[in-house]
């Protein structure tokens, strides 16, 4: 009887306890949520929304917080890498999916893994030393540019697409490529007209989850970006991104200015957080089908 | 009981094989034009297997080796001077579960001739009213030819298909049991659609239902493994010869039910 009870009672104890540790994963979103917009909302509301975001001029030390020159340069460096990745990566996916032979994946597949493992500090070490001077003696400027960011990034989100594209072109079911193929289509017009409207769902969700991975990068871009609080007007010019705000000033920002560096938090947050519901909308999509 | 005429395919010393596995041996037919030609024999004989050679679907299988010969029209349709995109034209294929494509029924038949260059939407409106009247779907699907085609029925996906075979303008159409995954009445609609068919084209099947083989074929290939699992042709008839009078004690056996 006794034996019994404390069987049962230990049952449920382990229920309880794997609950406690998922909920902790939860709440230290929730935690990080709050933190951050109780942190920064009376900024904004000081500032007001519309002149906080739109606002052309940074300078804390006046009071001033305008953060757009801030989302331009991450708009335009985000742009540059998904111009550069999203071409090569989903390249890559296909032929890693439909032409490598066996021998060649295996040396693809840990070669593409290794790429998203490599410290992000090594990326821009790496930009810093060999694209910035090649940029500068070849276009002329300084080097630090939205072209060194948009380089190094759209290698670092490689990876990201890659592997979420192969899988979704792989997993595709066997019968529509040869379905395709008797029809007398050749093995290009079956990828271009089957299988990759078939896998479009996967290959979307890759290619955001990929953009969003280099709108929140912070290393690379403040180690390439020469970060000057300023409206570019060439991909040569320097540019500050979001991220770059945050992770240079926070260590001296007090008061107000920590505040408006919170706030530049919360538009990165929202960011990110439309990029990654909205892969996880066209992805669950794909499964109910 | 239609007449069998000209010779449309032919094999020569036909062999396939899976990396060392001996799967087909020494297949020589002579299958006639305008006519169905039933594939019968019990599972793993390698009757998918023959019928994945005549369109070359075993070149996807990295494994798979071919030796003899085989014409279309006395054309080769392995070697040098044969090449895979137009026999695989020529040749169309059904296969066994329908595997349309995640697209509206409308494109699931214009990409074929789409990827054969041709482009006018004119003539894509023909195609897909032409085909799809050809399988008795026109007037079923007529009004909702942007929907996805996978929102069909079953029976009526497989009758798209045919149809999307059709719309490439094959000469012979290969289908894989292609009622075995579907309904009485869809596969009696799809039957009927194979007796039509057989005016205009060549049609091979490959059934495990000897039923369907007696309703539908005009001529049958009887395919069993030898004592060294290698598949071979055993007899190969006109239907009503060999479930009448089959000639090989193993065909009698089988098609009485004593195996298989």
């Amino acid at each position: 009887m006794k034996k019994k009870f404390w069987k049962k009672f230990r049952d449920r104890l382990s229920g309880r306890i794997f609950f406690i540790l998922a909920l902790s994963t939860i709440s230290a979103l929730v935690v990080i949520t709050v933190f951050i917009f109780v942190s920064g909302m009376p900024l904004i509301a000081e500032v007001g929304l519309f002149s906080f975001i739109f606002g052309m001029n940074w300078s804390p030390s006046q009071g001033q917080f305008g953060i757009l020159p801030m989302i331009v340069g991450t708009v335009s460096v985000t742009l540059g890498a998904a111009l550069i990745g999203i071409p090569v990566g989903i390249c890559c996916s296909i032929f890693m999916a439909e032409f490598a032979p066996a021998k060649m994946q295996v040396i693809f597949r840990p070669a593409i893994q290794l790429l998203a493992g490599i410290p992000s500090v090594v990326y821009g070490f790496w930009g810093m030393i060999f694209i910035v001077p090649a940029i500068s003696s070849n276009l002329g400027g300084l080097g630090m540019s939205i072209l060194a960011g948009s380089i190094i990034l759209g290698i670092m989100i490689l990876p990201t697409i890659i592997s979420i594209s192969e899988v979704s072109i792989i997993a595709l079911p066997r019968h529509y490529k040869e379905g395709a193929l008797a029809l007398g289509m050749t093995h290009w017009q079956t990828i271009l007209r089957v299988q990759l409207p078939a896998a479009k769902s996967g290959i979307v969700a890759g290619v955001i989850l990929g953009i969003g991975r280099a709108v929140g990068e912070t290393m690379v871009v403040i180690m390439v970006l020469g970060n000057a609080v300023a409206m570019p007007e060439s991909i040569l010019d320097s540019v500050r991104t979001l991220t770059t705000n945050i992770g240079l000033e926070m260590g001296y920002a007090s008061g107000a200015h920590q505040q408006a560096l919170f706030a530049t938090g919360i538009v990165l947050f929202v960011i990110i957080m439309i990029l990654n519901i909205t892969a996880q909308y066209i992805t669950r999509k794909k499964v109910k089908k | 009981m239609r007449k069998p005429r000209k010779s449309k395919i032919e094999t020569k010393a036909l062999n396939l094989y899976y990396g060392d596995f001996h799967a087909l041996g020494d297949i020589n037919v002579d299958i006639p034009e305008c006519a169905i030609t039933a594939i019968i024999g019990p599972s793993g004989c390698g009757k998918s297997s023959l019928l994945r050679l005549f369109n070359r679907m075993n070149d996807l299988i990295p494994s798979a080796r071919v030796e003899g010969e085989a014409f279309l029209d006395k054309e080769p349709i392995y070697g040098k001077s044969a090449y895979v995109v137009d026999v695989r034209k020529k040749i169309g294929m059904v296969f066994q579960k329908p595997n349309v494509f995640p697209m509206s029924i409308y494109d699931n038949i214009v990409i074929g001739p789409k990827s054969h260059g041709i482009k006018s939407r004119a003539e894509h409106d023909k195609i897909v009213e032409t085909s799809l009247t050809q399988v008795a779907l026109w007037d079923e699907v007529k009004d909702i030819l942007r929907k996805p085609a996978q929102e069909l029925s079953a029976g009526a996906q497989q009758r798209l298909c045919i149809a999307r075979a059709l719309a490439v303008n094959p000469e012979v159409i290969l289908m894989d049991e292609s009622c075995s995954a579907l309904d009485p009445e869809s596969t009696m609609k799809i039957e009927g659609l194979m007796l039509e068919l057989a005016q205009k084209y060549t049609i091979i099947i490959v059934t495990h239902n000897m039923e369907q083989a007696i309703r539908v074929s005009d001529m049958s290939m009887f395919m069993m493994i030898d004592d060294k699992r290698i598949g071979r042709l055993v007899e190969y008839s006109s239907t009503s010869l060999m479930f009448s009078n089959p000639k090989d004690k193993r065909t009698e056996d089988y098609i009485t039910g004593r195996f298989g």
